[in-house]
């Protein structure tokens, strides 16, 4: 249990998503104008970094791996090693579950489906998404362990990019340089948050 | 001779005039994780100039072909399939290098250069002007890349490719090395300088306020 639980505060705090490792920068800057804006963006990659990462799991471990083929029983396929294929089916997984998320939503919630719609086609290229599954393969999560990572990158890159639109929604009537104020300046503060967060750099559970 | 200007603009215009990383706001990600040394910045790079040139070419040959509703799978597939390729190369023949850039080569998939580019220019242009447009692109984002890694590594580790410049003070020189230029954050204080400086010569590209201040009201005349 405590290895899991150091394992969700290692995801969203020390390894966070975007300010440790500069995944999800694009839509992170362009989404972070407004607060409203990135609580949605927000919710949603959550929600699909956490089902995206365990279900990649299964996939890696049941179809790609070397040798994952063999509960098949076909002996032609207990050495077949798929794993190059990997990304590949990664980001088929990913558009494909972002795909039926979208078709559920919309047919279930559809109050939630008004809010997150923009986004959810934005999501499929956020790099957080697929790097979180690649991370995923690189260490070589259990089932379980991917879960927890994946709820834990989600959230991390969710506190981050609430964090900046609060403070770029202050910023707006600040008197910056002209050359800073949009683009440049919001990666000054990026920067500031990012130092912030190294702070927890020697937290161990 | 309208060719060859025509050419020289696709090729050259995304360099400075509309930098992806800077103006477009595209493909930031990587640009930020790999440049602490400069031999893995340019190894990324090339990675990303050949796919985006590629599948600029390829997207834009088959782009009269392409259902308008299933287009992103079909730019995705061709994407992925040369990133796949691209990783299998550097595996083979630059091990210690693919080591560093780890997930990052995977994640060219989702950089929006590559992304943007086949759907901005290559569903509309054809291939050879595509081509050139995608190199152009990724000569785009390598210049700002090297850019960021130069200052990183020149003043974080003292050292250009890996070979020593500054004479380090631990080493008996006199370079005292800034390690903060080594840790995440900096990248992004020097992306954010650099736009900064491009947009102080370039003042077309300033954003426009959304709130003006009122002038100081208070004791201003007596």
């Amino acid at each position: 249990m405590e290895h899991y639980l150091a394992l969700l505060v290692r995801s969203v705090f020390i390894e966070n998503m975007a300010l440790a490792f500069f995944l999800g920068m694009c839509t992170f800057i362009a989404i972070s104008k407004k607060m409203s804006a990135a609580i949605g963006l927000g919710i949603a990659v959550t929600v699909v970094i956490a089902i995206t990462v365990p279900v990649n799991n299964l996939i890696l471990r049941y179809l790609l791996a070397e040798g994952a083929l063999s509960w098949t029983g076909i002996d032609a396929l207990q050495s077949v090693d798929l794993s190059f294929l990997g990304l590949l089916s990664y980001i088929g997984v990913i558009a494909a579950i972002v795909q039926i998320m979208e078709m559920v939503l919309d047919r279930y919630v559809p109050a939630l489906y008004n809010t997150l719609g923009v986004f959810l086609p934005l999501i499929t290229v956020n790099c957080a998404i697929l790097g979180a599954s690649l991370f995923m393969v690189e260490r070589s999560y259990s089932f379980a362990e991917s879960a927890v990572y994946g709820l834990g990158a989600g959230l991390g890159w969710a506190l981050a990019i609430v964090a900046l639109a609060g403070v770029r929604d202050k910023l707006k009537y600040s008197d910056m340089p002209e050359g800073l104020r949009g683009l440049g300046g919001a990666f000054m503060i990026v920067g500031l948050i990012s130092l912030g967060f190294m702070s927890f750099g020697g937290i161990d559970i | 001779m309208a060719e060859q200007s025509k050419i020289k603009e696709v090729l050259v215009k995304p360099i400075i005039d509309n930098n992806p990383i800077a103006l477009q706001i595209l493909g930031i990600c990587s640009a930020l994780a790999v440049t602490s040394q400069m031999s893995v910045a340019l190894v990324m790079s090339i990675a990303l100039t050949a796919v985006t040139a590629f599948s600029n070419l390829f997207v834009s040959l088959i782009r009269n072909h392409i259902p308008n509703s299933v287009r992103i799978i079909v730019q995705m597939t061709i994407i992925a399939s040369l990133v796949i390729v691209v990783d299998q190369i550097l595996k083979a023949y630059a091990y210690e290098i693919s080591k560093q850039l780890s997930v990052f080569v995977g994640l060219i998939i989702t950089n929006c250069i590559v992304m943007g580019r086949a759907e901005a220019y290559a569903m509309k242009n054809p291939p050879v002007a595509s081509f050139l447009d995608g190199i152009g692109n990724g000569l785009g984002y390598s210049a700002m890349l090297m850019t960021v890694a130069v200052i990183r590594e020149l003043f974080g580790s003292g050292s250009l490719f890996g070979h020593g410049v500054l004479p380090l003070a631990t080493e008996g020189g006199w370079y005292v090395p800034n390690g903060l230029l080594l840790l995440p954050p900096s990248a992004f204080f020097i992306i954010g300088g650099i736009i900064w400086a491009l947009r102080s010569v370039k003042t077309e590209q300033v954003e426009a306020a959304e709130y003006r201040l009122a002038p100081n009201t208070v004791g201003g005349t007596a």
